[in-house]
């Protein structure tokens, strides 16, 4: 990789100084699980990487007025051993997804938010929007891991996040710091759709770092999440759902269904709530928010069977939560 | 801080591999010049990596506790622990094979979990209790997930070897009674392509029993 220089501040905001606000030159380091690849593929040629092991305040996992806060540094293993985790179904379950026990033990939540996609053609230094002599690669390329949703173009790839939809049915904020303070946001508004090749699929200025995830107590909701695997272990699920569900006696007062790997950003299906509100948490209406989450699907000339996967994915998170 | 920084040149030093691909040929130049290389970073300015001032992209001078023993070194920011570890500290136990986080082959123990010494950086490794291959045995006697190995026949080529037995030495370590199922997901960063994996699992079932 292009050598770099290194610094390990001792707070955010000065991890946010030592940043650059121009994309490209400089690097956020947490669990390093993404980035390091990134920059062996040199995809990312930071000149000065900064690193975020220094600041005590980003670890832990904790209870936090009637919810949970989960630092920027702390590692998937940290959120599963946590007690204050434990009435999170949908969060734990998208986390045990993410098998291999070095990831788990050097990765971070924050940082599984904020990994790059997976695509190839990004991977392989096409750029986000895989363009080769002013023409998209993916809609006539390979393309049976990339959208279903969201793709009308520029961008094809796949939110690469397992957490990102179990935590955005759950309701999470995320905080974030820059050079001059802090702002917090709904996860959900950390993700966008490049509409350009200057735009990235997350939000966040070249020099801010997130600094906490928080989540609302999940008391009085009933959560699951579903990953469709092509290997049970150590890969990217192919499609992910989660689901949070209000109950009114037996019926669904409030639904959130999120999808991921789906859409450049996690995908939450307004269509697939209005299909469970009002109706009891079963097979049945799983399979009718299944089948409206995919109702406007687009599907690439190779990704068909992923539109599939989706409504089954949606249905058993829904099988899974009740 | 870009004028500091070198850009590709023709030279490769020891922190400088190969872009893409392996040869003899860059091999043995990766030899020369890195031998040669070893009486310029002698020369290097000392610089402590826990600072509020950025430090490299010159080598830096890093302590590491590895196996119990402290050892310095200097390395540039990129160097990652495998690298230290196999071309500086001569532990050449751990393997580096996909590089890329996902093999398993270059698993170490850095305070007592499981990691990928390829995705860690050298410098991020100070001030934790690194544990290698080579620190889990005596010349008398094996670690019992080796001896267990060895029972069950648990290795064909061998390069998987070392990493699958500390990822199963984390196993056996935090838990004395793993299920099958337990086994078989604490092995799941680790990939074996001569398909050991029966062996390896009953080897791991059997060492935490042992």
């Amino acid at each position: 990789m292009q050598n770099f220089e290194y610094i390990a501040p001792e707070s955010a905001i000065a991890a946010a100084q030592a940043l650059s606000p121009k994309a490209g030159l400089t690097a956020v380091l947490a669990g390093g699980t993404d980035l390091l690849s990134l920059m062996k593929e040199r995809v990312e040629t930071p000149t000065r990487v900064v690193s975020l092991r220094n600041i005590a305040a980003l670890r832990g996992v904790s209870k936090q007025g009637g919810g949970l806060r989960i630092g920027a540094m702390a590692t998937v293993q940290d959120l599963l051993d946590s007690k204050a985790a434990a009435g999170y179904a949908s969060l734990l379950q998208a986390a045990r997804g993410i098998t291999a026990p070095q990831v788990r033990a050097m990765g971070t939540v924050a940082g599984d938010l904020l990994q790059r996609p997976r695509c190839w053609y990004y991977r392989n230094g096409y750029g986000l929007l895989a363009m080769h002599d002013g023409k998209a690669l993916v809609p006539s390329g390979e393309n049976r891991y990339h959208a279903i949703l969201g793709n009308k173009g520029p961008a094809y790839f796949v939110s690469a996040s397992s957490l990102a939809p179990a935590l955005i049915s759950l309701g999470a904020q995320v905080t974030v710091a820059g050079p001059e303070g802090e702002r917090s946001m709904a996860v959900a508004d950390l993700f966008q759709i490049p509409s350009s090749a200057s735009e990235r699929e997350n939000t966040l200025e070249p020099n801010e770092i997130v600094t906490e995830i928080t989540v609302p107590s999940a008391s009085g909701w009933k959560t699951g999440t579903y990953e469709v695997r092509q290997r049970q272990l150590l890969d990217w699920p192919l499609v992910t759902a989660s689901v949070a569900l209000r109950m009114r006696g037996n019926r669904v007062s409030d639904a959130r269904v999120v999808l991921g790997h789906v859409a450049p950003i996690p995908w939450r299906s307004s269509e697939a709530e209005t299909a469970l509100n009002g109706q009891a948490a079963n097979e049945s209406s799983g399979e009718a928010a299944g089948k409206a989450a995919v109702a406007a699907a687009t599907p690439l000339s190779q990704n068909e069977a992923k539109v599939q996967l989706a409504t089954i994915a949606v249905k058993r998170a829904v099988a899974m939560a009740g | 801080m870009s004028s500091k920084n070198p850009t590709d040149g023709p030279a490769r030093g020891p922190d400088q591999e190969p872009r893409q691909g392996f040869s003899r040929r860059t091999f043995i130049e990766g030899v020369g010049i890195g031998a040669g290389a070893v009486g310029a970073i002698g020369t290097a300015q000392p610089a402590r990596a826990d600072t509020h001032e950025p430090v490299g992209p010159d080598p830096v001078a890093i302590t590491l506790n590895i196996n119990g023993k402290s050892h310095e070194l200097k390395v540039e920011p990129r160097v990652t622990l495998i690298d230290a570890l196999r071309n500086r500290l001569d532990l050449t136990g751990a393997k580096k094979v996909c590089d890329r986080a996902t093999c398993g082959a270059c698993t170490v123990m850095v305070d007592g979990d499981p990691v990928y010494s390829c995705t860690m950086l050298a410098i991020e490794a100070q001030g934790r209790r690194i544990e290698t291959i080579e620190g889990i045995s005596t010349e008398d006697s094996m670690h019992p997930v080796q001896a267990q190995f060895v029972e069950h026949d648990a290795q064909q080529c061998g390069f998987c070897t070392p990493g699958l037995v500390m990822a199963g030495k984390a196993i056996v370590d935090s838990n004395p009674q793993p299920t099958m199922a337990d086994v078989e997901s604490g092995l799941s960063g680790n990939i074996c392509r001569c398909g050991t994996y029966v062996g390896v699992r009953k080897a791991v079932y059997d060492a935490a029993r042992a």
